[in-house]
């Protein structure tokens, strides 16, 4: 087997029987991505030297028998987490020569865990879209076919992952951009509970939805990323004091009893009937595991989106004011006064989604507005998680599709935002909620990957992971590679 | 027509924590520019604020001292603005749920009246930085040292309907964050700054007449003069036949006039909105407690305190309650000569005027509470007059010892010894036979005026040093 198709435990217990090195596993990813990326342009920035110096260190820390969790072990981190000495970019031109001067607390992890980083991946602007197509440095194309986008936000990292261009990758998630290209690309992608992992800088899109958490080739690898990432933080106050428990050891559990609630709502109108065949075959598996199957409601599913499509552009567009072009970012040249100065660094430096949705936010706190748009979605909020507090009284996971289609074509929907906005229809509620969710890949539907979202209660991702693992140990689904890497 | 003045105050206060309220840069003032500013005060992409509890206990102090009903459950708010030495395009304040809840507190006014003033809320919020404009040949500078540093801004009701109100409101609260140790209160460096928000209406109007906020007012005595100007130019403007419009506007302590800075229809909406990088701020009974352990004696409690205990006037007591500090030196002093209306008096009257010759603060007097306590005891117990006390304070001051020593080394000492007076009376009235006779053949009621010549050379033989009321007793009878 190719360096590239192990797992991370492989990887790690052939780092540590010397088998090959850190330096030798990095150099190979390093050449699958000069020999990838011009097509796939999952990467905005590759660290070439510094992983480099990284893996050398790793094989230092191994020799020493003092490895960490994940010494050696090369990953791509999404754009949007801040890395000490490397551009940050989120995506934007606004931030295209920005140097961050820290390290988030994840990559400060994922540092102390002795990962490589191989560079940074691409996104769209800001985590905003569900394509890639929003991306100031161009579209990500899919590797299981390059006429189809990957999903996004999260879409370099996915695509990245798919080509085993990185053992794993991170991601963010505030309305799917985790799950959806998980599930576009064939991948396992855990959102995991609001809280769960420090957001310390991660460039926010939307602060009371953004989550980050792992894009990976299997529930075992997510486990072990998870495990790295998740944890109180000081530096954010929403990070939550809540043990991290050992995510391995519960992946072997059985699933017998194990009750999946379907909700109603995710079947219905909107979804694609081969998506919906390849779905209902995966809970059939499940069954077939020992699973005890209910169908429920939620009933305010249908209210998620034009909720998070006010809460989201709302704290987005407080959260991108700082880009004023006064300390650091894209600022327009010879500004003539305060005004002009504003108006063109931010005119020249968002893109057009990133405007749309500043515009919607701010409209949507404004006075006269506020009660009706952001107090009104706030307590959408609250009946949203009613219903998935109900559900969970008599389920232990809950499980649909993760998207309402496979991959779409590049540019297919690029003029019509609110087709876009519908791609995330069955994530978008678990955000809202702080619910962890995840998506795994389950028969693909000619040759496009689908993901099955799995739902669990508050702070119950090991649990996620263990039904994620056992579908994955009786299937070879999330095996499948896209042909020619 | 009658007018009738309506003023509010808002007050910004700089609470002394060590560090930010969202970050652990340190906020000492007067450091080089942008020294002073973490990654989370530059506002920089990715960056979360996390409270300082010291802030949330001050101002939980503050709330007990003014009585207020405190916010067991208060939340942070985002007043989104752009400037450009606002780092995030938004200061992180309280909006609906403040800390602090409705309170009040005490003025005296200078004719001994006590009025009780109404305190809406207090909330807690982030400084911004700084623009400089001067030096930078048509640039603007920016110095983020002070972005993050914690305010109270504390709000009052509309309860003040004179200039003197206002003053003796802003000087009250002036006194209590000091009082409580949770400002420093220095207003050349900005720790307390004031706005003013006045209305005029026909006396026996209840309804408001339309305010105007006047902005940037950091003295106690510009605050006095633009509330002056600002009354005087609505009155004007409205038996002009004009009206007041809803503005804010700029005092300029130059010009001693104030101009509009913006009106109602050019304000900013702040599209406030609750932060969601900071949970709700939740305060128990334990940590009120806590908060609340060290607490001083209040200036009113003091105040009424001094009034009983020494019995002294209002005015004194509320003169000498004006800071902890000069509180304090008074007690001691009283307390260490027995005489508290003296002591009241010296302190207020010498002692006060010398420190304010000099420009000293009470905790920079030569003369420490201890020395004076020690000086008024000799007054008390007849080793020196009055007047020869002033001789020895001086003395004192000019750090020639305390107030024995200083009797002892310029033989100061009273002169009590009847037969010693009796002697320089005799010399007197024998080396002014043609006063002595003016006098013996004067009215009655002349007399009086008459023997000051007589005392006032006896003085002058004996320095000072006679004992005045033994000097008059054997005057009058000698001279029959």
């Amino acid at each position: 087997m190719s360096l590239h198709e192990k797992s991370i435990a492989e990887l790690a217990a052939g780092l540590r029987a010397k088998a090959f090195s850190s330096v030798e596993l990095t150099r190979h990813y390093l050449r699958r991505i000069a020999a990838h990326d011009a097509t796939l342009n999952s990467f905005i920035t590759v660290t070439e030297e510094q992983a480099l110096e990284q893996a050398a260190a790793a094989d230092a820390r191994i020799q020493a028998g003092d490895a960490g969790p994940l010494s050696g072990i090369p990953l791509a981190q999404k754009d949007i987490f801040c890395t000490n000495g490397v551009r940050t970019s989120c995506g934007s031109k606004m931030l295209d020569r920005f140097i961050a001067p820290y390290d988030a607390t994840v990559i400060e992890r994922f540092k102390a865990a002795g990962a490589v980083m191989l560079g940074k991946t691409n996104m769209d602007e800001f985590a905003m879209g569900s394509s890639n197509e929003t991306s100031f440095y161009g579209p990500v194309r899919n590797p299981w076919n390059t006429e189809l986008v990957p999903g996004g936000s999260s879409g370099g990292s996915a695509a990245a992952a798919a080509a085993r261009l990185c053992a794993a990758a991170t991601g963010t998630d505030t309305g799917g951009s985790i799950r959806q290209p998980a599930a576009l690309c064939n991948l396992t992608g855990l959102k995991p509970t609001y809280g769960r992992i420090s957001r310390y800088g991660m460039i926010a899109f939307a602060s009371s939805l953004d989550q980050a958490g792992p894009i990976t080739r299997s529930a075992e690898d997510a486990a072990t990323l998870l495990q790295v990432m998740a944890g109180f933080d000081p530096r954010d106050s929403t990070s939550a004091e809540e043990p991290v428990p050992d995510y391995l050891a519960a992946l072997g559990d059985d699933l017998k009893g194990l009750k999946i609630g379907l909700p109603k709502e995710y079947f219905g109108e909107g979804l694609d009937p081969a998506v919906a065949k390849a779905i209902e075959a995966a809970i059939e598996e499940y069954k077939r595991l020992g699973a005890e199957v209910v169908e429920i409601s939620l009933p305010n599913n249908g209210l998620a989106v034009p909720a998070y499509y006010v809460v989201a552009p709302a704290e987005c567009s407080s959260n991108l004011a700082r880009f004023d072009g006064v300390r650091f970012g894209h600022r327009c040249a010879d500004p003539k006064d305060l005004e002009d100065l504003y108006k063109r660094s931010r005119g020249e430096g968002f893109g057009d989604e990133v405007k749309r949705r500043i515009l919607v936010g701010a409209y949507a706190l404004s006075a006269g507005y506020y009660d009706a748009y952001y107090l009104k979605a706030q307590q959408v909020r609250h009946l949203i998680a009613d219903d998935f507090n109900r559900a969970f009284e008599k389920v232990d996971v809950i499980m649909g599709p993760a998207s309402p289609t496979t991959a779409f074509k590049l540019g297919e929907k690029t003029d019509d935002p609110v087709q876009m906005y519908l791609s995330d229809i069955y994530t978008i509620a678990v955000n809202l909620a702080g619910l962890p969710g995840m998506s795994i890949p389950v028969e693909p539907v000619d040759g496009r990957p689908v993901g099955l979202q799995i739902i669990g209660n508050y702070f119950d991702e090991a649990r996620l992971l263990n039904v994620a693992h056992r579908f994955q140990q009786a299937t070879e689904w999330h095996r499948q590679g896209p042909a020619g890497y | 027509m009658q007018w009738e003045t309506v003023i509010g105050l808002e007050i910004h206060t700089q609470l002394a924590t060590k560090s930010k309220i969202f970050s652990g840069a340190s906020t000492e003032f007067g450091k080089a520019p942008n020294t002073q500013a973490c990654a989370v005060d530059l506002g920089l992409p990715g960056v979360l604020p996390v409270l300082n509890r010291e802030a949330v206990a001050m101002a939980v102090k503050f709330g007990t001292a003014i009585q207020a009903a405190l916010g067991r459950r208060s939340v942070f708010a985002r007043k989104n603005y752009f400037y450009p030495d606002l780092p995030k395009g938004y200061q992180i304040s309280q909006y609906e749920l403040p800390i602090v809840g409705l309170g009040q507190v005490e003025i005296v006014l200078d004719d001994g009246t006590v009025k009780t003033i109404g305190v809406t809320r207090a909330h807690l919020e982030e400084d911004a930085g700084k623009s400089l404009h001067e030096d930078y040949h048509g640039m603007t500078g920016i110095d983020l040292n002070r972005a993050g540093t914690p305010l109270l801004e504390i709000v009052s009701e509309p309860d003040m309907r004179s200039a003197k109100d206002a003053v003796a409101y802003a000087k009250k609260i002036h006194q209590i964050v000091r009082y409580l140790g949770i400002s420093d209160g220095n207003m050349q460096e900005g720790s307390f700054r004031m706005d003013a928000n006045i209305s005029v209406r026909p006396q026996g109007q209840e309804k408001f007449g339309t305010r105007a906020e006047l902005k940037n007012l950091n003295s106690f005595r510009f605050l006095e003069k633009a509330i002056h100007f600002e009354v005087e130019r609505q009155i004007d403007r409205i038996e002009s036949g004009g009206e007041v419009v809803q503005e804010t506007r700029l005092y300029d302590a130059h010009k001693d006039e104030t101009r509009s800075m913006r009106t109602k229809e050019e304000a900013n909406d702040y599209r406030y909105f609750p932060d969601p990088d900071l949970l709700p701020v939740e305060i128990d009974d334990a940590f009120i407690a806590d908060a609340t352990a060290d607490m001083p004696e209040l200036p009113d409690a003091k105040r009424h305190r001094f009034v009983e205990q020494y019995g002294l006037s209002e005015l004194d007591a509320a003169q000498l309650t004006a800071s902890r500090a000069l509180a304090g030196y008074f007690e001691t002093a009283a307390d260490k000569a027995g005489e508290p209306k003296l002591a009241a008096n010296w302190v207020t009257g010498d002692l006060a005027g010398a420190l304010n010759k000099d420009g000293l603060e009470i905790t920079e007097s030569p003369i420490s509470a201890d020395q004076l306590g020690g000086l008024i005891l000799r007054i008390k117990d007849n080793t020196i007059s009055g007047k020869i006390a002033k001789q020895v304070f001086e003395a004192i001051w000019n750090g020639e010892g305390d107030a024995d020593q200083v009797i002892e080394a310029k033989g100061l000492k009273q002169i009590t010894d009847t037969g010693a007076i009796e002697k320089i009376v005799d010399e007197v009235i024998a080396d002014n036979p043609e006063q002595v006779e003016n006098y013996r053949n004067a009215e009655e009621k002349k007399k009086g005026k008459m023997l000051g010549f007589f005392v006032g050379q006896i003085m002058k033989a004996s320095k000072g040093k006679a004992n005045p009321q033994q000097v008059n007793e054997l005057l009058k009878q000698k001279l029959g």
